[in-house]
């Protein structure tokens, strides 16, 4: 994408295959570092500091051919998607290098203590935590959002101007909008209060975005209803304005007094994940796998209609039946009888959530089953692979910039 | 190339449009990337309204409560509240509520208490949440116990079934932590050899049909290493901690191989004391519940836990 709409080549042969093969060798770390109990005990920053400091090594990497590839640019100005990427690569690693300062024990121990202490560390930990779902969750698939949706629909980006307005929102909001995750605690009320005020302005540039988005199809709409590549993206856009506005209404501290350490956040976190960051995924890899593979289309096109209502359906019933599930236990754990005594016990709340998790395991297992047919439907399109040559393509002979 | 929309070819010298897009009537921006073109679409309203109302609400919520850092002060808020403050003003107020009747079991007669049908109506399903969130993990969601942990629901206690008895157990649990803790160790007969573990082991299995030999080895092996705790016949009841072999209540089982576990390596497991988690009177509302669990009339076999090595509980009802 940054070469196609920047019209450079990548600006290194040999550092963008460090970085691939560098950031898988940090996933392996990091997820045996889950089976072994090697972690540092904080939400999405488990990997002790050998792998943080090899991560840091891989990302500062990342930056550098991002930046230098962007510098060789052949367009006079920066694609929008092009600064989401960017914002996804350099605040990640801020986010990163700040939450993972920890001093080792020794040099030949696993183990670490962070530096940040009490309260500091649960407030850079939910700054990061919630960075992280901004700018790697977001940013990095708004760029996607961004690339593919116009080129899938033919259409021009509804407004650039929206566009703008949305990336600057989003990049300035998020920054402050972590301290939701730690309502009612032993953090300060007026970072609390902070965080719920900037999350609740978020909602403006999030559903620009999304908006934004669902207004360039304008013009398109028969194509979302015959493809259902197309219908992935769109249907992404609509959970990411869904997700974004939920997400805004449960930072809201009396909200939240009811939602926190429920299954709605997990109900939430999964609308954003599967019903946003997996369906734009989804539409790239369509799009992609048969432009790579120098095909029309993927070798079964029915199987991705199957794929897109197996997903869409799994994605509803576990979202549904956890925000059931998170307001149950929200709603059982503080009511009190007449006497002032608990209205119910913990295991009477575990209880009542056996018919929400069956649900969460069969949406589940919908979107998984979806999920193993893409996966087949790419392999199936690799191994027929055809020799066609995209029209789109152009010469990358550097045209004279300003 | 020059990036003044007016002198790319083909725009209009005057506006800098170049094309315009039949379906929304805007032209575009005159940016080509890869083939995605942007409409200059004039920036939405609705945008600019949504922006004003949630920076209003913003506005509003600094105003009345604390936000923003002053050096190393904070504005306080108009409304002036404390978080702490407003979460301790609500314990306050439920435990004023709870007052009216749990102060009735600060220094309970129990059979009175138990007599008094609105008191029983507002105190039993609560003690049912203490003994549901303290309790069920070990003893089970009705008493039925588990592998290492008794029954509640029968009428076989070792340490005493009367509400009295069981706040006692509660207040101090047993071989826990607490200065007066009840204590009962089942010691390791490692020092008896192969033949005399087994032959004690079919011994002591065989009590409860009551098909044990008198007359064998086994039964002086016995009256000398178990009688003082297990009673005459093993038949318990001492307030010792020491079970009956007699009824099959042994919660650690009582067939042959388990006994054969418990003599090797001994037992004693270990009931917290719970004076410090909950106040004497929840612990007096507590034991009074666990009292009233239905009594099956019997002991209840089919609920009675199977052998199971390494289990942290003993048979200290």
């Amino acid at each position: 994408m940054l070469q196609r709409t920047s019209r450079a080549r990548l600006a290194d042969a040999v550092s963008p295959w460090f970085v691939l093969i560098g950031f898988n060798l940090f996933c392996v770390w990091a997820a045996t570092g889950y089976v072994m109990g090697q972690t540092q005990s904080k939400e999405y920053a488990e990997p002790e500091w050998y792998a943080d400091l090899w991560l840091v090594l891989v990302w500062v990497t990342y930056f550098v051919v991002y930046i230098r590839t962007l510098a060789r640019r052949a367009e006079p100005h920066i694609y929008v998607a092009n600064w989401y990427y960017m914002a996804f690569i350099l605040v990640v690693a801020m986010l990163h290098i700040v939450n993972n300062l920890a001093l080792p024990v020794t040099w030949g121990s696993g183990e670490s203590f962070t530096i940040w202490s009490g309260v500091q560390d649960a407030m850079i930990q939910w700054w990061y935590g919630h960075n992280a779902v901004a700018f790697f969750l977001t940013a990095g698939f708004l760029g996607m959002l961004y690339y593919f949706l116009p080129v899938r629909a033919q259409r021009p980006i509804w407004s650039y101007r929206l566009s703008i307005l949305s990336f600057w929102g989003i990049v300035f909001f998020y920054m402050w909008a972590g301290s939701h995750h730690l309502h009612y605690t032993a953090l300060p009320y007026w970072v609390q209060t902070l965080g719920m005020t900037f999350s609740v302005m978020l909602l403006v540039p999030s559903w620009a975005s999304a908006g934004n988005a669902i207004a360039t199809l304008n013009g398109a709409w028969h194509k979302v209803r015959d493809d259902a590549v197309l219908r992935f993206m769109f249907v992404a856009a609509v959970f990411y304005g869904l997700s974004t506005f939920e997400g805004s209404f449960l930072a809201i501290r009396p909200v939240n007094s009811l939602s926190h350490y429920t299954d709605w956040t997990v109900g939430h976190v999964h609308s954003g994940t599967l019903g946003w960051v997996a369906m734009i995924v989804f539409g790239a890899i369509y799009s992609m796998v048969p432009k790579l593979w120098g095909r029309n289309d993927m070798a079964w096109p029915k199987a991705v209609e199957w794929h897109f209502w197996l997903a869409i359906a799994g994605t509803l019933i576990y979202v549904v039946s956890l925000w059931n599930a998170g307001i149950t236990q929200g709603l059982m754990w503080r009511a009190y009888d007449e006497g002032g005594a608990l209205s119910y016990s913990f295991i009477e709340s575990v209880e009542a959530m056996l018919p929400y998790y069956a649900a969460r395991t069969l949406g589940g297992g919908l979107f998984l089953a979806g999920a193993l047919l893409c996966a087949l439907n790419c392999r199936a399109t690799m191994r027929a692979a055809g020799n066609r040559v995209d029209e789109a393509d152009r010469p990358l002979a550097t045209q004279p910039a300003e | 190339m020059s990036t003044d929309p007016k002198k790319l070819p083909g725009a209009d010298p005057h506006t800098g449009n170049r094309e315009i897009d039949p379906v929304t009537g805007y032209d575009t921006t005159g940016h080509d990337w890869g083939g995605i073109k942007e409409l200059n679409t004039p920036f939405p309203k609705v945008a600019l309204v949504a922006l004003a109302l949630t920076v209003a609400y913003s506005v509003i919520a600094w105003v009345l409560l604390p936000a923003w850092p002053l050096g190393r002060d904070y504005t306080r808020g108009i409304l002036g509240l404390d978080q702490q403050e407003v979460a301790e003003e609500r314990l306050r107020d439920l435990a004023t509520l709870r007052a009216d009747w749990l102060g009735r079991f600060e220094d309970p007669d129990f059979t009175a208490l138990s007599n008094d049908p609105e008191l029983m109506g507002l105190a039993m399903p609560a003690a049912d949440r203490l003994y549901q969130d303290n309790c069920s993990a070990c003893h089970g969601r009705a008493g039925g116990g588990g592998p290492g942990y008794p029954v509640l629901h029968d009428t076989y206690w070792l340490w005493g079934g009367a509400p009295d008895d069981i706040a006692v157990t509660l207040q101090v649990g047993i071989n826990a932590a607490h200065p007066d803790t009840r204590w009962a160790q089942m010691p390791a007969f490692d020092w008896m050899e192969d033949g005399q573990l087994s032959a004690l082991s079919g011994y002591v299995a065989a009590m409860p049909s009551d098909e044990a030999d008198p007359d064998s080895e086994a039964a002086t092996l016995f009256t000398e290493n178990c009688v003082a705790c297990h009673g005459e016949g093993g038949a318990g009841g001492l307030m010792n901690g020491a079970p009956s072999l007699v009824d099959d209540t042994v919660i650690y089982g009582q067939d042959e191989e388990s006994v054969m576990v418990s003599l090797r390596n001994g037992r004693q497991g270990v009931m917290p004391y719970w004076s410090e988690r909950m106040s004497d009177a929840e612990i007096n509302a507590l034991s009074l519940y666990v009292s009233r669990l239905p009594d099956d009339g019997a002991v209840d076999r089919t609920e009675t836990p199977q052998a199971s090595e390494g289990s942290a509980a003993e048979a200290t009802q």
